[in-house]
């Protein structure tokens, strides 16, 4: 069966959506990840849609589901990598994609996901404890 | 193009993207007009159990245009308003579909009988 690659980095996930999805390529991603993330103990997603030349409610909506469903376990979410034509379509489509953090790049995207993690180990109860940095 | 499964959808996406861009539609246009014939044909396949795309170029001696129409047999929309409006949704969608679609084209045209299916037109012009 076709499905998309999940790389682990470190406590990330990296999913480089590279294919023009079909539904159901996007269900078992949406599956695949969420298993992922509690087999990995991952503390961040990070998925990058920079080859994906547009995008509709429905993979809009898969975003949605990732971003929630990775919150409840403990991992946070971010999208990279939108194409200007596809957030100009979104926004007219009516999706502004609530609740999904969004980078320009894989580059600033893993900074977001680094200090996310970061700070929720700062906070008491919630695993190692790092000393606040600057 | 038939749309019986998520794939023709796809494939329809795909010609779709390729005529906006033989028509010489700006990356924007193009963008807007596949995810209007995106949505418009999962609708078809969902609530229409299935259908057809045609596609049509336009040239009316000043512009070029693109035409879109998806069909279906399915079980119509008894209510057009509620249809059309942002959100509702009879299925497990964000409820965009029509309503996207029609902001994101030009033209939008729809015909739907109760038991004999739904008929969408959209038209872009460049």
């Amino acid at each position: 069966m076709e499905r998309i690659p999940i790389l682990k980095l470190g406590e990330f996930l990296l999913v480089s959506i590279q294919v023009d999805m079909h539904d159901r390529l996007a269900m078992t991603l949406q599956d695949d990840l969420t298993e992922r993330i509690v087999k990995m103990h991952a503390h961040g997603v990070l998925i990058d849609i920079s080859a994906l030349d547009m995008v509709d409610s429905f993979i809009g909506r898969m975003l949605g589901h990732i971003a929630d469903m990775s919150r409840i376990l403990d991992a946070e979410t971010v999208v990279v990598g939108m194409r200007p034509a596809v957030a100009i379509t979104l926004v007219e489509l009516g999706l502004s994609l609530p609740g999904i953090r969004t980078a320009l790049n894989v580059e600033k995207g893993m900074d977001l996901l680094r200090r996310a993690s970061e700070a929720n180990r700062g906070q008491p109860g919630k695993g190692r404890h790092v000393p606040a940095q600057d | 193009m038939p749309i019986h499964s998520d794939g023709d959808v796809v494939m329809i996406r795909q010609k779709v993207r390729a005529w906006a861009v033989e028509s010489g539609f700006g990356l924007v246009d193009q963008t807007k007009i596949v995810t209007a014939a995106s949505e418009l044909a999962r609708n078809a396949l969902v609530h229409g159990g299935g259908g057809a795309a045609h596609l049509e170029l336009l040239n009316d001696g000043m512009r070029k245009g693109l035409r879109l129409t998806f069909e279906d047999s399915g079980p119509g929309i008894p209510d057009i308003e509620l249809a059309m409006r942002e959100g509702y949704s009879t299925g497990t969608g964000l409820g965009l579909g029509l309503s996207g679609a029609k902001r994101l084209c030009g033209e939008f045209d729809l015909h739907t009988k109760v038991g004999e299916g739904t008929r969408v037109t959209i038209t872009r012009w460049k």
